[in-house]
């Protein structure tokens, strides 16, 4: 869908972005991490084409990113904003002319949508008449309007209350069951696990890591896991074919141990326990986005 | 749809939709009818004197004595009182005037006096009097007969004559001209700085509401500030077109309510009427045009490069300079030296001929070259600003919380895309 080949973009003073590849799979949500400051919306500018890379290339559905694909995107910047005096039905059907739709298209599209979140009694409103939240969710809805192949969106979530945000999420997920190729940058990393096929984080203007966040999960794997067990505490002496990491007493004589594997494997964990106690549970600990990413940016630091 | 209509569409229907649109349609025409009346008022008044006027002639020379004609309002008097004794009566009646000739009036100065300052008409029928009276002397004094010279130049006196007739008309429409000369002048400032300074706002509102982002994601900076411009022009075009027609509509009702003879606002209708509007009207829209496009671009960048209206003070400074000095100048000099140098070089300089051009064009006489070149750097003038005005703002509509400084727009003139 979206092939983004050794972007640099230079500012006065800074780079912004150094050198950066990546590959967006058509139907599937793509995450873009990172911290403040890390050059995430200067790329999606890049995409949008607001601005323009000092080299590098985009490449849309296989063909060189150009004006003609703007109608096929559609952005819902991190600042958000509209025409304040504009009358809301009035400047959505605008901003999807702006995107090509024709007048009447935009106004039956527009109807559905104003149903579907129950915004029916919006149109005549305008926009400083609303609160943030309903803004934000006029801005989305012009953000969707006419159907784009790629839907790109800086911080979908920030300003919304939770039964909103969850609204949000669930279009979003409906969008992308329908097709469209969903990009969104964030730093709410449970939404990333939730949501994202894949995800690139950037860090300091560079890529530092990206793939399908299954995969990246895994990969951060490293023979540890989590054993609770009930029955008198147990003192590991050096003898037990795991060190030992963290040893938490929890209710009812039960307790939890966190442990690392040395060269074993799971099944010689339980071997080494069974005679000496009942065991609740043994599992795996994959790491979070959450911590994966809290790794690797203070690996860079 | 063409994305730049659509905008041009947006920006034109939700202004000319305000109320205060609709307000100013009305009002105008009514200042302006108003004003023109006055103009016309002041103009017939000032062609022809009101109360009659005397004139005592103390005359040391001799020379003039019995040869000073009355003209209309005008009386001459000959009189023996010593100068002193004169000035008392000066005093007591404001009609009257002295006039005093010295011995060697070819030197020394003739004077004028009178309680008040002596009106125009007054001074130009008694210098052409005395001009007259000392040339016709000084060829008898010659020995040049003058019944012979006259004989000769019968046929060049009766051109003369003429040429007095065709200067009459002029002299009698100067004051109407010049009405329209200055009000031409504050219009065409006016209405620049205000389209102009509606450009900025839009593209301030559209910054600090941060929608801008969104749009030029859907449409090129340049698109954006193009349909501006040309919206909010429209929108002015509009206003204008409005108030000629209500002006044409009410000064018709106006000229047949009024049309007995000597009412003030029929005088004013004939004295109007023989001014070219169309000509004027025409040159006007040129100029308010390309004018407007050239100020509206740099308002426009102006607009791009802050954050809110309060920051805007330092940069409209340098821009408005040209347009308030031109302004200055034409309400107090241009308008009485039409084809001075320097209203010729002010008219030339785009960034000061809307105004100063404005102020000639009623006048007359501006020669057609001057015009055509005038207008060439217009549109040269115009293209430029607005090619440098679109560099600024491509870049300056995505800056937010940075204080933006002459340096600073300079740098983002020579960003690359």
């Amino acid at each position: 869908m979206l092939s983004i080949r050794n972007i640099v973009k230079q500012y006065a003073g800074h780079r912004a972005l150094n050198d950066v590849s990546l590959e967006v799979e058509s139907g599937k949500i793509f995450g873009l991490l990172g911290p403040n400051g890390a050059g995430k919306t200067s790329l999606i500018r890049i995409i949008n084409q607001i601005t323009a890379p000092d080299s590098g290339e985009v490449y849309f559905n296989g063909q060189k990113l150009d004006q003609s694909h703007i109608n096929r995107i559609g952005y819902l910047p991190e600042e958000r904003g509209l025409y304040k005096k504009m009358e809301i039905g009035e400047q959505m059907i605008y901003l999807a002319r702006l995107k090509g739709l024709s007048r009447a298209d935009a106004t039956a599209k527009l109807k559905f949508w104003f149903e579907k979140l129950g915004m029916e009694t919006w149109w005549k409103k305008k926009i400083e008449e609303l609160s943030k939240g309903m803004q934000q969710k006029a801005q989305f809805v012009a953000t969707v309007l006419h159907e784009p192949d790629l839907i790109i969106l800086d911080e979908p979530f920030s300003g919304f209350d939770p039964v909103n945000a969850e609204l949000i999420k669930d279009e979003i997920l409906e969008l992308n069951k329908k097709g469209a190729t969903i990009l969104f940058s964030t730093h709410r990393m449970e939404s990333v696990e939730e949501l994202c096929d894949s995800i690139a984080l950037i860090h300091k203007s560079h890529k530092i890591l990206d793939g399908r966040v299954k995969a990246i999960r895994n990969s951060y794997k490293n023979d540890t896991y989590l054993v609770e067990y009930t029955g008198e505490h147990l003192d590991f002496s050096g003898a037990q074919p795991f060190d030992l990491i963290s040893d938490v007493a929890g209710e009812d004589n039960s307790h939890t141990i966190k442990i690392k594997l040395n060269n074993t494997t799971a099944n010689d964990v339980l071997q080494y326990l069974l005679p000496k106690t009942r065991i609740n549970m043994l599992q795996e600990v994959i790491p979070s986005m959450n911590e994966i990413f809290i790794e690797k940016v203070n690996l860079i630091k | 749809m063409n994305k730049v209509l659509l905008i041009i569409q947006r920006e034109y229907v939700t202004r000319v939709r305000k109320k205060a649109f609709i307000v100013m349609i009305f009002a105008v025409p009514a200042l302006i009818l108003g004003m023109s009346a006055l103009i016309g008022f002041i103009a017939k008044n000032n062609q022809e004197l009101s109360n009659d006027l005397t004139v005592k002639v103390i005359d040391d020379s001799k020379a003039f004595e019995g040869k000073f004609r009355n003209a209309k309002h005008i009386k001459f008097e000959a009189s023996k009182q010593s100068l002193n004794d004169a000035k008392g009566g000066l005093q007591e009646n404001e009609d009257l005037s002295i006039l005093v000739i010295p011995t060697d009036y070819a030197k020394n100065q003739v004077q004028i006096l009178s309680k008040k300052k002596p009106t125009y008409q007054l001074t130009e029928e008694v210098e052409k009097q005395l001009n007259a009276i000392a040339s016709a002397k000084s060829l008898v004094d010659h020995h040049i007969d003058t019944a012979f010279l006259n004989a000769l130049n019968k046929n060049r006196i009766s051109v003369n004559a003429m040429e007095v007739t065709a200067t009459g008309t002029k002299e009698a429409n100067l004051g109407a001209t010049m009405g329209v000369g200055i009000a031409c002048a504050i219009l065409i400032y006016l209405s620049l700085f205000i389209y102009g300074a509606q450009v900025m706002r839009g593209v301030i509102e559209e910054k600090t509401s941060r929608i801008i982002e969104v749009i030029i994601s859907s449409v090129k900076p340049f698109q954006l500030m193009l349909g501006k411009i040309i919206g909010v022009g429209l929108v002015g075009l509009t206003q204008f077109g409005a108030w000629i027609l209500l002006s044409v509509i009410s000064s018709k009702i106006a000229g047949h309510a009024f049309s007995g003879p000597g009412s003030p606002i029929a005088g004013a209708v004939a004295v109007l009427s023989t001014i070219p509007f169309g000509y004027i009207l025409g040159c006007f829209i040129f100029y308010f045009l390309t004018g407007y496009l050239l100020y509206s671009a740099l308002f426009a960048a102006v607009g791009s490069a802050v954050d809110s209206e309060t920051e805007t003070q330092q940069f409209m400074f340098p821009i408005t300079l040209p347009l308030l000095f031109t302004y200055i100048l034409s309400v107090s000099v241009l308008f009485q030296a039409p084809d001075s140098p320097l209203a010729v070089w002010l008219s030339m300089i785009p960034f000061t001929a809307p105004v100063a051009m404005m102020v000639r064009i009623p006048f007359g006489g501006v020669p057609d070259w001057q015009l055509a070149l005038s207008m060439s750097l217009m549109v040269v003038g115009f293209l430029f600003t607005t090619y440098v005005a679109a560099r600024i703002y491509r870049v300056g509509v995505l800056m937010y919380g940075k204080k933006a400084s002459f340096k600073e727009l300079a740098k983002w003139f020579f960003y690359k895309e």
